[in-house]
């Protein structure tokens, strides 16, 4: 019987002590009726090399492209250790660390990381992380509604470049309670925020701006005076990030003069694999005097009764499991796992490994764009610098352009039309420093092989 | 423990101002100069600067400070800590499995949505459910989503008055929170001493305003709620819907569905009934099963199969959805591990979980009743955890939940839940799950049995417990207090 342990003698001699005859009058409080039948519809158990010989078939049939997609996903080198010391059984089987004595690796590990985050992102305070970065923006969004007493109309302005299923996913979450959001046109050429746009909306009641950077087509917004811009309107200023690039780029608790209030995002850059979209983890930093209303756990630094310093989860009270209908948030538990991972990863990359990821990142996006755009039916849609990231515009649907350049091998990038209608055939490319000079070069010629049918 | 291991420092006091893995990133240094230098950052972060030995032994130190099931009987209740078999993990780990994007194509990625489309149909079958989605990314977010679609369900009917959910006093904390984010109003019944939902109390507060009662059977005081017949009747009859805090499920796996039951919506936590790693408190996955009448609003995208090809739903195919809680298709990786698992078992498999996990729970339950252990409801039988309360010691000897916790620590043993449910006080629920074997718990009621004699002979020596963990008790005061998250930079 998988994974249990006992023999026949054991059985009868477990059901002697608790006084009942077999097994099934273990379950006699529940109503005859409602008994399952055979679950058919349950295959056969296998043993374990016959489900390792059907997973390694149906891995096999998903043949590894050479990934040039992002918009949220990223396809960085894990440096081997990371995973080998995740998976030790120590951290990846226990339990969220209520019992703080026995939990002081995992709980000691979660402070490292929130040093690690509130320093990148130039914040305060970091929580222990919480589901994606989709959901985390959901978070912030309901944080920063509580957080601005002074703002009534429970309506949070978003800049149009940021992630559009991030969007997607915050209003799901958040309407129910009233919440809602209204979109920041930017402009079509440059790709980012104009002022002009911002001052539409001055002096309207809002709780908070929510600013991408770098921005969902991967340009770089005036974050310095976007946020300025929203301080002054008496809104709160939320950062969305993605941490790898916080080696290169200003710290959201640096932008304009007093800084973002909030910044979150997705952790997955920092060596957690993209794994078909999860699991990942959203991470959450923020300003000193929001701290008690950050949602999910927090680890602190105490002494024990011997005057030894330790870590515990601290200010559960604001937590579900305390406070419930009263919680800032239902969350139960972090992404303990994937934050595990990051932590390491971090360590071993460390402020110049990590930079120079970004770097190279950079620099190969920079190459890719210069590599194919003078291939016909190829424009780059915006002037100005792209991080890792940037927006492509076809002469054929990108749907048709990312099926082909499949059968080539390439997982070409991610299509936007359906969220971006003014741009046609828009493709959003991603480059990570994993990419050389002779998978940018086979990437061009893929791709105008798949446009206009010859090699470069 | 060895000294080492105990006085591990933190990783910020191994760091040397220009150390690092040099392997572990490109060659080239790090130029942003094309870059508006206004946006770029000036400060150095903080992020150790170490070797990779010196990374490697700082965390392998760390994790040998923890308790986990690969290496203590971790009898917490409510959590359902199993063996999370290596299988599972090695095999979601396949190289393909973790290059694969989330937006890849379909057409490249066949195998991969073979796998959640089957465990789709598996957990669909165990639970009599009539479509699953495997989205939500927690227990929590499987609530979320199942009161989400149950408000969703009412609106379309143009039910617009429905928005008290009832919530009975013994459910998790996540219950009543979960239903405010949904915009709904908790309305708490009380539990009988008996263990079940006080159904007096029940007929009382259903009504027209009633969207729906969320509920965990077995409940979280360890007992099968007998007369969920009489109020799944009570609110269908209202016009609410059932939900299935599916919490405890490994309770009645290949036992009882809760589609039978008469629920309309259940989150599963697969970190607990399908084995999936808790790892040091998630990622967890809160996949969700509902009646016909809520297939149309299951959060997306769930796979679909089309003759023999698989793809992912889109916004067309489900117009009434609620929509998306992640960012892709959820902790995908998680999703994987739990259908592995689900493979290994087997429709056999599935029927012993229950059984095993109840005979566990049941003989401990009876040895430590004998061994002088008061129950919370000793009428009854346990499901698959129950509860022992402490009110009597308490009294007598100053002797806590927190005591007995602690000094198990002491003795190798993971401490119970405590202090959960909040309407019983000093009690501890016990979960044993089908994977101990019969010495294990007998070495733990004899660990119990020790600490009862050692607090009736020395209350303050228990009271200073532990004594061989890394730290002695912590000053959860002085951490709230004097707030120190973030080491300093």
């Amino acid at each position: 019987m998988p994974f249990i342990p006992h023999t026949e003698t054991e059985i009868r001699s477990m059901l002697d002590t608790i006084g009942v005859n077999e097994l099934e009058a273990i379950f006699d409080e529940i109503p005859d009726d409602l008994r399952c039948g055979q679950l058919e519809g349950v295959p056969e158990g296998l043993t374990e090399y016959e489900v390792t010989r059907l997973l390694h078939q149906r891995a096999a049939e998903d043949q590894a492209l050479s990934c040039f997609a992002g918009a949220g996903a990223y396809d960085h080198h894990i440096p081997a250790a990371v995973w080998e010391i995740t998976t030790r059984g120590e951290f990846y089987s226990a339990y969220t660390p209520y019992q703080a004595e026995a939990s002081q690796g995992t709980l000691q590990l979660i402070y490292e990381y929130q040093s690690m985050m509130a320093s990148l992102t130039g914040m305060d305070i970091s929580n222990a992380s919480l589901y994606d970065g989709a959901s985390a923006l959901a978070e912030a969004v309901l944080m920063a509604v509580r957080a601005n007493r002074k703002s009534k109309s429970r309506k949070l302005l978003v800049a149009g470049t940021v992630n559009p299923t991030y969007r997607k996913v915050t209003n799901v979450i958040v309407h129910n309670q009233n919440i809602s959001l209204d979109e920041v046109p930017f402009d079509n050429a440059s790709g980012t925020t104009v002022t002009a746009a911002l001052e539409a909306h001055a002096g309207e009641d809002y709780a908070a701006l929510v600013i991408q950077q770098p921005n969902f087509f991967g340009s770089l917004e005036a974050v310095d005076e976007m946020t300025d811009w929203a301080h002054a309107n008496g809104m709160l200023v939320v950062a969305v990030a993605n941490p790898m690039t916080l080696a290169a780029l200003k710290a959201p608790g640096q932008w304009g003069e007093k800084g973002a209030d909030i910044a979150c995002g997705e952790g997955q850059p920092l060596g957690v694999p993209m794994s078909s979209g999860g699991p990942y983890y959203g991470f959450m930093c923020c300003k000193q005097p929001l701290a008690r209303q950050m949602p999910g756990r927090i680890v602190g630094r105490t002494v024990d009764l011997d005057g030894n310093p330790g870590f515990a989860l601290t200010l559960q009270a604001r937590e579900q499991h305390i406070r419930r209908s009263k919680a800032t948030s239902n969350i139960c538990t972090n992404q303990g796992l994937c934050v595990t991972a990051s932590t390491i990863y971090m360590s071993l990359l460390g402020p110049e490994g990590l930079a120079r990821v970004a770097s190279a990142s950079h620099k190969n996006m920079n190459a890719l764009l210069a590599a194919i755009k003078d291939i016909d039916g190829v424009s780059v849609a915006h002037a100005g610098p792209s991080f890792h990231e940037a927006l492509i515009t076809l002469s054929k649907p990108a749907a048709v352009v990312i099926e082909q350049m499949a059968n080539l091998g390439f997982l070409a990038g991610v299509s936007v039309s359906e969220d971006y209608p003014q741009y046609e055939n828009a493709l959003l490319v991603c480059t990570t420093e994993t990419k050389n000079d002779a998978d940018i070069a086979a990437y061009a010629t893929a791709l105008n092989t798949v446009l206009n049918g010859e090699a470069a | 423990m060895v000294d080492a291991v105990k006085m591990e420092k933190v990783i910020f006091e191994h760091s040397v101002s220009g150390r690092r893995a040099t392997v572990q990133a490109p060659a080239v240094a790090a130029d942003f100069s094309d870059l508006p230098s206004a946006l770029l950052r000036e400060d150095k972060p903080l992020l150790p600067e170490t070797s990779e030995l010196q990374v490697v032994r700082h965390y392998t130190r760390l994790s040998q400070k923890n308790f986990s099931i690969d290496t203590q009987f971790y009898p917490l209740g409510s959590c359902t800590m199993k063996y999370n078999p290596r299988a599972c993990n090695t095999l979601a780990m396949l190289p393909n499995f973790l290059a694969r994007h989330p937006l890849a194509p379909a057409s490249h990625s066949q195998g991969f949505l073979a796998c959640m489309h089957d465990l789709q149909e598996i957990l669909q079958e165990v639970t009599g459910m009539k479509g699953v989605s495997l989205t939500p990314m927690a227990g929590a977010q499987g609530e979320f989503a199942g009161v989400a679609m149950i408000m969703a369900y009412h609106r379309q009917r143009g039910d617009m008055e429905r928005n008290e959910i009832i919530v009975p006093d013994a459910a998790h904390g996540t219950n009543p929170a979960t239903a405010v984010m949904c915009g709904c109003v908790v309305k708490e019944i009380p539990t009988g001493p008996d263990g079940d939902v006080d159904v007096e109390a029940l007929k009382a507060v259903v009504g027209p305003n009633t969207a729906g009662i969320m509920l965990t059977n077995p409940s979280t005081v360890g007992v099968f709620e007998r007369k969920i017949e009489e109020i799944s009747k009570i609110v269908h009859e209202a016009g609410g819907l059932l939900y299935y805090d599916g919490a405890n499920l490994n309770a009645i796996l290949g036992k009882v569905r809760p589609g039978d039951m008469g629920f309309d919506v259940i989150h599963m936590n697969l970190h607990k009934t399908f084995s999936t790693p808790h790892g040091g408190g998630g990622p967890g996955s809160g996949a969700v099963g509902v009646s016909e009448r809520l297939v149309p609003f299951m959060p997306m995208p769930h796979v679909l199969k089309e003759g023999d090809r698989y793809r992912y739903v889109t916004e067309a195919d489900v117009p009434d959805s609620i929509g998306r809680l992640s960012g892709w298709a959820g902790n995908a990786g998680v999703n994987l591990r739990a259908y592995i698992y689900a493979r290994l078992l087997g429709r056999d498999g599935m029927h012993r979980v229950a059984e095993f996990a109840a005979l566990n729970a049941n003989y401990l339950q009876a040895r430590l009743s004998a061994a002088g252990f008061d129950l919370a409801y000793p009428d009854r039988r346990a499901s698959h955890e129950f509860i022992v309360t402490l009110k009597r010691q308490a009294k007598d000897i100053g002797l806590t939940a927190t005591d007995i916790a602690k000094r198990l620590l002491d003795k190798c043993f993971h401490a119970p839940t405590i202090y959960f449910p909040l309407l019983l006080t000093s009690c501890l629920l016990i979960e044993t799950t089908e994977n101990e074997a019969k010495e294990d718990l007998d070495a733990f009621v004899e660990a119990m049995i020790e600490i009862l004699r050692e607090a009736e002979a020395d209350i303050e020596m228990i009271k200073g417990a532990p004594y061989t963990q890394p730290v002695r008790r912590l000053d959860d005061v002085k951490a709230a207090r004097e707030l120190d998250v973030v080491w300093p930079n």
